[in-house]
């Protein structure tokens, strides 16, 4: 336990990791998305980091490359965190699976796929996970507005329950 | 693809033309295929030698709205496929609409059985992001009050799941107890489940004058109410039945599926985030962390039991040594002043009318704050874009995590035994969904 966030080593093989930043204490790790998988494997293999503990995304709109991909790990043996960091371009918002190197990603990125619309190759089952299966878009994305649903009274039900996207026959 | 709208009369507002509102059967465009459907199933069932079987979201013991998709042969489980997102609130989206203050409210909702955690893992993210300290007495308020939501959170595990097997008074007897420690709830915030106590920086307020005994009273009750529960479970030979050797996973695959909390200790991997990265002066205290063997259903109940007890022991000496002090940072950046300076000082009165119409600015930065509530490694991920409110807010709930390490533990069980198997990983769809 004698390591601590401001001293652990990476080290990881050249070209691997673009930039390094450490925020709060806390080491984020900047890298390419071609380089993703092995920076993964590399991290989980020689650096001890056995868990991911989550695959999120942000939506950084309107910045360019707008999608930041965040992938947590932790490893149990040495008892420190890092954070890796990829960003992706509107225009090509795909990205290689971690499945391969850890399965815990398996439904966080579903997850990121039903609700930021980032396509993940490799992917062993990328269905939606939290919207239905017939939802159009991809809801945590900016452009997409929060609602909200009219209050039914007796005088609006029929109308609300009319322009309710049901299916109907 | 989406329809044209049909007739509309004029007489409705625009916002109800929107085509989106106006979908068809016909016209739903699923963005599947059957063959990404087919690979979840064996062949067999496509030959239906193998039978398929939906259970929920509507069933008493998917604790909340999970949904499985069993594939049969006879009464052992081949498959099962996990549907989530019954319960999808949209509670991140919502987040990125309110500023810091404002969001803390959603974030009971998520894990609803234990919101003081969530809270604590919010604020203490917030925290982070914006450097605050937090008074020594509010950390210790803190620790009490996530002890006694982690024993709230196991209680109404314990019962549940002791009802899904079939022993009824347990579910009767943890009601009885979780009262007390709603009553807490209620007496330090006004309301028994969506408590919203904790602030960056510190607390709402100070603990009223009844708290101390309050607590002392469940510390008194709870031991002999614990073995209470082990005495009617242990030994039970029923119990023991449905519950030895069910459910394996391996620590190798509970690390790997990102399992945390008693799912992972019941396998015998000790981490828990108390100890491997303390957050709120839980360093102070001694305790353990109980650990399993076999990785079974009944491990991770053992797990749970044992851990009531050490709950206990840090509440007390939490309890024992609560200094004296504020219990809000005085930052007055991120909190507010008290009532009585706005009186006199403009300072105060500037400050309070910033924080209550604009609230207070987070700087440009991610942050990830983890602590570990009763059902493991509850993470809120946090950045923030230099403005009042977040750009992106995301919990790493345990429950979703662990859920997904379900269908590997349930492969070639008993179709009764899976209902033992969901009880075991204490799943809260509100905060599977979010």
């Amino acid at each position: 336990m004698a390591e601590t966030p401001s001293t652990f080593k990476l080290e990881p093989p050249e070209g691997l990791v673009a930039s390094t930043t450490v925020f709060r204490g806390e080491v984020t790790l900047h890298t390419a998305r071609e380089q993703l998988l092995a920076l993964l494997t590399h991290l989980r293999d020689v650096q001890q980091f056995n868990q991911l503990i989550d695959v999120t995304c942000t939506d950084y709109f309107p910045q360019e490359p707008r999608f930041g991909m965040v992938y947590q790990l932790n490893s149990l043996p040495r008892n420190i965190r890092v954070r890796v960091n990829v960003m992706l371009s509107e225009h090509d918002a795909r990205i290689e699976s971690a499945c391969a190197a850890f399965l815990s990603a398996n439904w966080l990125e579903r997850e990121i796929y039903d609700l930021m619309g980032i396509h993940f190759d490799n992917h062993p089952d990328l269905r939606r996970i939290l919207m239905p299966l017939d939802y159009q878009g991809h809801p945590l994305r900016k452009e997409v507005p929060v609602t909200v649903e009219e209050n039914a009274f007796s005088f609006n039900r029929e109308r609300i329950d009319r322009d309710k996207p049901y299916a109907r026959e | 693809m989406v329809a044209e709208p049909t007739k509309i009369k004029e007489d409705i507002p625009e916002i109800h033309d929107s085509p989106q509102n106006i979908v068809r059967a016909e016209d739903v465009q699923l963005d599947i295929t059957f063959d990404q459907l087919k690979k979840l199933v064996s062949e067999r069932a496509l030959t239906g030698e193998t039978m398929l079987l939906n259970m929920g979201p509507h069933h008493p013991s998917t604790h909340g709205v999970l949904r499985l998709l069993l594939e049969l042969d006879g009464e052992t489980v081949i498959n099962c496929i996990p549907d989530i997102g019954y319960l999808h609130t949209g509670i991140e989206k919502t987040h990125e609409g309110k500023t810091y203050l404002k969001g803390l409210p959603l974030t009971d909702r998520t894990d609803y059985l234990a919101p003081m955690s969530n809270n604590l893992a919010y604020c203490g993210a917030v925290e982070k992001l914006c450097d605050i300290d937090v008074p020594i007495r509010a950390q210790y308020l803190r620790v009490i009050l996530a002890e006694l939501t982690r024993l709230n959170s196991h209680l109404v595990w314990l019962g549940t799941h002791a009802l899904d097997i079939g022993a009824m008074s347990m579910f009767l007897y943890c009601f009885r107890e979780r009262e007390l420690i709603l009553d807490v709830y209620e007496s330090v915030s006004g309301a028994r489940m969506m408590s919203s106590y904790f602030r960056p920086g510190g607390l709402w307020r100070d603990v009223p004058d009844t708290f101390i005994a309050q607590v002392r009273n469940i510390l008194q009750v709870f031991p002999g109410r614990i073995k209470e529960y082990e005495i009617l479970l242990k030994k039970n030979p029923i119990w023991r039945d449905r519950t030895v050797g069910i459910g394996k996973i391996g620590a190798e695959d509970a690390i790997a599926y990102g399992c945390t909390g008693p799912t992972l200790r019941g396998s015998g991997v000790n981490y828990d985030v108390r100890k491997a990265a303390p957050y709120s002066s839980y360093d102070h205290f001694d305790f353990e962390v109980p650990l399993g063997t076999a990785g079974d259903v009944y491990d991770r109940y053992r797990c749970r039991l044992d851990e009531m007890p050490q709950s206990l022991r840090i509440i007390r000496q939490a309890l024992d040594r609560l200094p004296p002090g504020p219990v809000i940072s005085d930052d007055r950046k991120f909190n507010p002043p008290p009532k009585h300076e706005i009186a006199y000082s403009m300072e105060s009165l500037i400050h309070h009318f910033k924080l209550w119409t604009e609230g207070f600015k987070a700087p440009e930065g991610e942050v990830y704050f983890a602590v570990e509530s009763g059902k493991g490694e509850y993470g809120v991920y946090l950045s923030g874009n230099g403005t009042p409110k977040p750009r992106r807010v995301h919990f790493r709930s345990p429950s979703l995590n662990n859920l997904q390490a379900m269908p590997l533990m349930s492969k070639g069980c008993m179709l009764a035994d899976l209902v033992a198997i969901i009880g075991s990983i204490d799943i809260v769809l509100g905060d599977v969904d979010r």
